[in-house]
């Protein structure tokens, strides 16, 4: 066999391991109830692929074909461990009856199994234990399939650093013996609520990167509203992971405007809207549509998403419905009460009620110690004082935004606007 | 990434404007579908009406011929796409290779040109040729 073909088989087979790996290991860590051990017989599967597929050609159900494979080497390392006892053998009799192809009847059945399995790896590798940067990691790599390195490379970090954040990750989930199911009703809202932070934070991570970084950063906005799109399918009744979708995929529509060329920024309403992704903004409408679907209140993540819509839905950036907007701040500030979901909500409700009322919400935030450094509000101030010809107060507020920013366009930006205020 | 997975059905050029698929045939393709679903990365999917429904337009020497399908000289044709996002084109072909496709049917896989895809200053022309019309 050539170099060529050899490669292209390698390439062809690390394609079915970005498919089908998470449901493999899914499958393997109900088995042997830790996702660590299920990982790496999982690996060991494909490396037994790698060395088979070559010469026979790439099975058509190659996932079966290496979930087969897993599961066996599962029942292996049930009975080569010290654990072995009744429950185990059965167990490891009854799979072996399992391990050959399931009739076409059963593939419903097969895949609401899956489902759950997968639903309890999703859970478990964003576990409250593990740190934040922990669960990203370990998420990315059991579900998403990335490779240590791409996860490396998209995180800017070298790959040691993530080796073993992901190492110590398995190991804590094992030594915390957190176990490998869907949370209890009970725990359910604060489990979830740690899943969707984890791949917020991993959307995110993505969305700042900038002109020439490395293409994986980027994928990780695609890699997060991936998973996220699978957990809305196994979670249909969770109207916050249908927030968390549309405002992910509706701040996804904006990729493409967000940074000029040459790398700069664009302020949202300073976007070229046909820029915009037609498509992404139609899926997160329905996505949201699907929240608001499900009744009850909305979540942080469908309320931050409803404001996403709003902008979503105008067609230039003076159609845009700020009265609403101001609305669903003042919601997510009833929910998730912050300053800077306040200075939000003064921003829109100037935009809807003119200046003047906006003002009245900055006053109060003035007395707020946790922004006394946060340079967007005196910026923020600066601009109402400046539409209310005030000039000489939002020369004062302009340059002491300039002085708490740190990032330099920002600062020019800022000064410019204080000298024309005028003397 | 995105990538369009191009179904090409044999015999599709010359279908009549009315034929149905196969109900068999779609209930496995929609098991397909699903399955694309469920993995998060089906984006949009259609199918089309046969060529003999449709029209093409010609637009050489500045001007515009509009011409009825069938069109004789077409010898392959579109019957559907999904859109898919796919990390790679590798990806993309193992999710293509899945699909129940029959003997007479082919998929072709494309990659789907983004923004960032273009060099800066061709970004820079769409940009300001799309600015045009936002201001009043």
């Amino acid at each position: 066999m050539t170099d060529d073909r050899q490669a292209d088989i390698r390439r062809a087979i690390d394609a079915v391991w970005r498919i089908e790996s998470a449901r493999i290991i899914a499958s393997v860590a109900r088995l042997v109830h830790d996702v660590g051990i299920a990982e790496e017989l999982a690996q060991d599967a494909l490396i037994a692929a790698l060395e088979q597929w070559p010469a026979d050609g790439i099975p058509r159900n190659a996932g079966a074909w290496l979930t087969a494979a897993a599961k066996n080497r599962a029942i292996d390392y049930l009975r080569r461990g010290t654990l072995i006892d009744r429950k185990h053998e059965e167990l490891a009799r009854e799979m072996e009856g399992e391990s050959t192809m399931p009739a076409p009847d059963d593939t419903a059945a097969l895949e609401d199994d899956i489902g759950d399995d997968l639903l309890r790896l999703i859970f478990t590798a964003c576990h409250p234990v593990l740190s934040p940067d922990a669960r990203s990691a370990l998420t990315l790599k059991l579900l998403g399939g990335l490779s240590t390195d791409e996860i490396a490379r998209a995180y800017l970090t070298p790959e040691p650093t993530i080796a073993q954040r992901i190492v110590r990750a398995k190991r804590s989930l094992s030594d915390a013996k957190v176990p490998f199911e869907v949370p209890r009703a009970s725990e359910l809202p604060e489990r979830l609520s740690s899943v969707l932070e984890v791949l917020y934070l991993i959307f995110n991570e993505g969305y700042s990167a900038t002109a020439g970084d490395d293409w994986m950063r980027p994928a990780l906005c695609e890699e997060a509203l991936r998973v996220g799109r699978i957990l809305a399918g196994l979670m249909p009744a969770a109207s916050e992971v249908h927030g968390l979708v549309a405002l992910m995929e509706i701040q996804a529509s904006r990729a493409a405007a967000r940074v000029k060329p040459d790398g700069e920024p664009v302020l949202l309403l300073e976007q070229n809207r046909a820029l915009w992704d037609q498509l992404l903004i139609r899926r997160g409408l329905a996505a949201l549509q699907r929240a608001e679907a499900l009744g009850g209140a909305l979540g942080p993540y469908a309320l931050q998403a409803a404001i996403a819509a709003c902008h979503a839905r105008a067609r230039i950036a003076d159609d845009t419905d700020w009265a609403r907007i101001a609305a669903l701040y003042e919601q997510l500030a009833q929910i998730t009460p912050s300053p800077v979901v306040e200075l939000n909500r003064a921003v829109a409700v100037s935009m809807a009620f003119g200046p003047a009322a906006g003002l009245r919400i900055v006053d109060v935030l003035m007395r707020e110690p946790a922004l006394r450094q946060y340079h967007l509000l005196p910026s923020v101030r600066g601009d109402f004082l400046f539409k209310l010809q005030r000039h000489a107060e939002a020369r004062a507020e302009f340059e002491r935004a300039a002085s708490l920013t740190r990032n330099e366009r920002e600062r020019k930006l800022l000064l410019d606007r204080a000298a024309a205020c005028g003397p | 990434m995105r990538y369009m997975l191009l179904m090409i059905p044999k015999g599709y050029e010359s279908a009549g404007p009315d034929v149905q698929p196969d109900a068999g045939r779609v209930a496995e393709m929609m098991r397909y579908n699903e399955s694309l679903q469920r993995a998060g990365v089906l984006l949009a999917i259609d199918s089309l009406h046969p060529p003999s429904a449709g029209a093409r337009l010609h637009f050489a020497g500045g001007k515009v011929r509009v011409v009825d399908g069938p069109f004789a000289a077409a010898k392959e044709v579109l019957g559907g796409y999904w859109l898919i996002q796919a990390k790679s084109r590798d990806e993309a072909i193992a999710w293509a290779s899945r699909c129940p496709a029959g003997d007479d049917e082919v998929i072709e896989v494309r990659q789907v040109h983004e923004f960032g895809d273009f060099a800066p200053e061709v970004q820079a022309a769409a940009g300001a040729y799309f600015d045009m019309p936002e201001k009043r």
